[in-house]
């Protein structure tokens, strides 16, 4: 980065909720159905057919709101988004305009042990447009001979979440995004998912000279489809515009997109529309009123928030960084580790299995993964055998592995699996007594003072044993004999 | 007469009274539908085996002792109104061949209480016009005089059941469509406040001023109509959620009823003959019983621009789905826009296009607050000043439209002067009011002249029962003179 420049990031962020039915109508709300099956006259756009809001998606967006520390407007106002598109069936979108269900909050994260508080300008309710495939020509629609519409995504409820332009670097800009689908997910409103485009991130980047006040002339970003990538965009983007700034070059207001493979943004081809899109209060739906009851009512069913969760692990003396880890992982993962508290499993090995082994599994799974096999119960007396010295840190990796693949629980794949430590005093006396007796030099060397061949002899019982005694234990023990020796 | 002239509730009470059925009238409506087609065009589409399965089902319902409220009455849908299979155009070409994979709820509701679906009717095209000469299938004409125009929107509605090739009809009512047809064929046209009646299946015109509703030839079965297509419809959020009016109150009279004359509704414009009807109505009101007040709504006049800039700015919205992409007329392009461009450039008519530009000019930035802005104060100052006068008065009256019947193609040239034919009825859809055109007499050319009755926000029953008694102090039984080739 360049030291005179100032990246300045605001982030858009659209998020499919996960409610039962459409926005504005009774279709299902479905991921991966065959084209146009959970359509109707409403979501088609038909002659006629008029919207009737969805109150869990309404709740749903207050919910994030108040995660957001947002206000809610006790009457915000749907609009009309006018612009031609083939996949937007009115060729309008029902959105929200100057009266959005949520304004002015704020999200903070942690960035290298650093807090970053970001400000949200507003969120609010709007719909989704269907989906354009473009056939032939690689899937690109400049060299395609045709498209296709499918309309089943077309009116699943949309939040978007605005945040100010507080984020100063592409790692700023992750974070954020990171710690924003945290908190999603934590609400369960949305599946959340990047891949599957339930959560979908914008970047609005414009760079400025440090020490200036005026914003420079800011660029959207888009189809960024992993954290990784958002990152990667945004930094690219900053590159590109420094570059150019230097050069002598001006920066142009447009929408870019990223492209994944050639690690670069690209303008988009096709001359964009007007900008105009001639918003006005939607008439077939009246002003929505959220009264205090019903507010504080969603406010009660609020879950512990990522920031929370965050401090409350950090007190259970879980690491930083697997802190973050679980954060930002799926909700499946953080209800076994909470599965796993509740059942007395210590919370640094539970934590660390979670974010490590069990992630690490899940990942080399073909098919869509389970944990079915894996219960907290599992994590807590897997932990208890770690701690008890039943098992090595190690062997608790494959015990691990073991219940996941559907063996049984920890002592019966320990067992199975030949895992379980030595921690007989009798047994292990036996072997320490073998080696010193083979090892006399050693012993001598210790006498005399160099310490040096203490870990040789540990590892050497540790041989005997077929790795299986407790090092811990044999350490203890070889010190105490070798010390009552000399 | 044949029974194709019987009013609803006299059809009904012949019905139940077993002397007549429901085939019979309906064959009676399509053999006058046969004999006038041609000259008034009150049709797009008749669904003649439709129409007549339906009405021998309702006469063996009948006769399994299966009875409802509109049980085998042939009924006429305006065709801005979808129905399941049935083709739907909005006198559109965009729309040619359209059929609809629903029923809108009217349509629902009206076959839930037996009625018989006739056919649809003509009307200007996206129901934008004041005279059923904008249809992309040729003019409806008055069947009082088809050398003069039925008047608009739902003129096929009006001029169908003026003609008996319905007994009753849906209309839809914008800006004046069902009371302003009414008013020129010599029928009662009723606009219910707004969110009595769902809208869900019609087509929109304009959202927050569209409202459906019934066109007959009596008050009693304007009321009846309301009563069996009105109330709450989950699948229209504007859709009121309260109970319908107690409607048993039609005969009450208006002794103690406090009636206001709108005073704007006068002197420019105003043809003489309609003036002195309405004057002289007022007066036999008065004789009724009712006390009489002159009543100003200054922004009466006003209102008429204001209209024509909320209306076209929704309908530039409502009318972006008609793209080519999913259903319609579809006319290629080399890429998406252009064939979108080039549909709907075919697709609609010369008015259509003219009401989209201006609604989306009036939309556009850097306009909006001027002409968009404005308009929606105006509406409220108009909600306001009408507010203020249903504090003083019971109902209001005023003629429904300044003149009569005009002859066909008098202002198709002249857009400005169509317009204000609805500076009457503008007001009420502005306000969501209730209101309704009564015939009362005829002009010296002996054609029709309506008065308008406008009523408070959901105050049906009280403006019902002045309509009825205005009817019956009118006793207007005229008929069109072309129906007497066929008594």
């Amino acid at each position: 980065m360049n030291a005179d420049w100032e990246p300045v990031i605001g982030i858009e962020t659209h998020v499919e909720l996960a409610t039962a039915s459409k926005m504005f109508c009774g279709c299902p709300v479905t991921f991966g159905a065959p084209p146009n099956t959970a359509v109707c006259p409403t979501c088609l756009g038909l002659p006629g057919a008029l919207p009737v809001p969805n109150r869990r998606a309404i709740e749903s967006i207050i919910a994030i709101g108040l995660a957001l520390e947002c206000q809610v407007a006790p009457r915000s106002v749907f609009h009309r988004k006018n612009y031609f598109y083939a996949d937007l069936p009115k060729n309008y979108q029902i959105s929200q305009y100057d009266l959005p269900v949520c304004v002015g909050g704020g999200l903070e994260f942690i960035l290298d042990g650093e807090q970053v508080a970001v400000g949200i300008e507003r969120a609010h309710m709007e719909e989704d447009t269907g989906k354009t495939i473009h056939r032939g020509g690689g899937g690109r629609l400049h060299s395609s001979s045709g498209s296709l519409l499918d309309f089943n995504r077309s009116g699943v409820p949309l939040v978007e979440i605005v945040s100010r332009p507080d984020l100063r670097s592409a790692e700023q800009a992750r974070a954020y995004a990171q710690e924003l689908r945290a908190v999603v997910a934590a609400l369960g409103v949305s599946d959340a998912k990047l891949e599957e485009g339930s959560i979908r991130f914008d970047a609005n980047v414009s760079v400025r000279p440090v020490g200036s006040s005026p914003l420079g002339v800011k660029v959207e970003i888009k189809n960024m489809n992993s954290f990784r990538s958002l990152e990667r965009a945004v930094a690219s983007e900053i590159r590109r515009q420094i570059d150019l700034l230097e050069g002598g070059g001006t920066v142009v207001q447009e929408t870019r997109h990223w492209d994944e493979e050639a690690g670069v943004t690209h303008g988009m081809r096709v001359k964009e529309g007007s900008s105009d899109y001639r918003y006005f209060t939607e008439p077939d739906l009246v002003p929505m009123v959220v009264d205090e009851d019903w507010r504080l009512a969603i406010a009660a069913t609020l879950p512990e928030l990522p920031a929370a969760r965050r401090s409350r692990y950090l007190g259970l003396g879980v690491e930083h960084q697997v802190v973050g880890s679980l954060l930002s992982a799926e909700q499946g993962l953080v209800d076994l580790f909470e599965a796993g508290l509740a059942a007395g499993a210590d919370p640094r090995l539970a934590a660390n299995w979670v974010s490590g082994e069990v992630v690490a599994w899940l990942r080399r799974q073909d098919h869509p993964p389970a944990l079915g096999n894996l219960t907290g119960q599992h994590l807590a007396e897997l932990s208890d055998m770690v701690n008890e010295g039943l098992v090595s840190a190690s062997a608790a990796k494959d015990v691990l592995a073991g219940v996941l693949a559907g063996e049984g629980g920890p002592a019966e794949v320990a067992g199975r699996r030949d895992l379980l430590q030595i921690s007989d005093r009798g047994a292990l006396q036996t072997a320490i007594d073998e080696v010193l007796a083979v090892n006399q030099d050693a012993v001598a060397r210790l006498a005399s003072g160099d310490q040096k061949p203490f870990g040789f002899l540990v590892g050497q019982v540790m041989k005997s044993t077929g790795g299986k005694a407790d090092p811990k234990l044999v350490t203890e023990m070889l010190r105490s004999r070798l010390g009552s020796a000399s | 007469m044949t029974p194709a002239d019987l009013s609803v509730a006299e059809a009904a009470r012949k019905l139940a009274a077993g002397e007549t059925t429901s085939l019979e009238i309906t064959e009676a409506v399509l053999r006058r539908a046969a004999q006038t087609e041609a000259e008034l065009h009150c049709y797009l589409t008749i669904d003649q085996q439709g129409a007549l399965a339906s009405a021998e089902d309702s006469d063996r319902r009948r006769r399994k002792g299966a009875v409802s409220a509109l049980s085998g009455i042939p009924i006429a849908l305006k065709d801005n109104m979808c129905t399941d299979g049935i083709e739907t155009t909005c006198s559109s070409q965009i729309l040619a061949g359209y059929r609809p994979p629903y029923d809108a709820t009217v349509v629902r509701r009206l076959r839930a209480a037996g009625a018989v679906i006739v056919g649809k009717t003509n009307l200007d095209e996206f129901a934008m016009g004041s005279s059923t000469e904008n249809s992309a299938y040729g003019p409806t004409h008055n069947p009082w005089d088809p050398g003069r125009v039925p008047g608009g929107s739902s003129g096929g509605s009006a001029a169908a059941v003026s003609a008996g090739s319905a007994l009753a009809a849906l209309g839809s009512d914008t800006g004046g469509s069902i009371r302003q047809p009414a008013s020129l064929c010599g029928v009662v046209g009723f606009k219910p406040t707004y969110g009595r009646v769902s809208r869900y299946g019609l087509v929109a015109f304009a959202s927050s001023l569209d409202q459906i509703g019934p066109i007959t030839r009596t008050v009693e079965d304007a009321a009846l109509i309301f009563s069996v297509i009105g109330g709450h419809d989950p699948q229209d959020a504007t859709s009121y959620t309260g109970e319908m009016p107690e409607l048993s109150a039609l005969g009450s009279g208006v002794a103690g009823l406090r009636i206001g004359v709108v005073q704007e509704a006068s002197g420019a414009g105003f043809e003489p003959d309609v003036e002195t009807a309405c004057r002289q109505m007022a007066e036999r009101l008065t004789a009724a019983g009712a006390s009489l007040e002159e009543i100003s709504v200054p922004t009466f006049t006003v209102a008429l621009s204001a209209y024509y800039l909320i209306a076209p700015a929704e309908a530039s919205a409502n009318l972006a789905r008609f793209d080519g992409v999913r259903y319609g007329l579809r006319e290629e392009g080399t890429h998406v826009e252009e064939m979108m461009a080039r549909t709907r450039a075919a697709g609609f008519g010369p008015e259509v296009s003219r009401r989209i530009l201006l609604g989306t000019y009036a939309l556009s930035a850097g306009y909006y607050d001027a002409f968009y802005g404005q308009a929606q104060r105006v509406r409220t100052l108009l909600i306001n000043e009408l507010n203020a006068a249903f504090e003083r008065v019971d109902v209001l009256i005023l003629p429904t439209s300044p003149t009569t019947a005009f002859e066909m193609g008098a202002k198709t040239q002249d857009p400005l002067s169509m317009y204000l034919t609805d500076v009457c009825t503008i007001p009420a859809n502005l306000a969501g009011t209730p209101a309704i055109s009564v015939p009362i007499g005829l002009d010296r050319s002996g054609l029709p002249i309506g008065i308008q009755v406008m009523g408070r926000a959901l105050g049906e029953s009280v403006m019902l029962a002045v309509a009825a008694e205005i009817e019956r102090l009118a006793r207007f039984t005229a008929r069109p003179p072309m129906l007497e080739a066929w008594s």
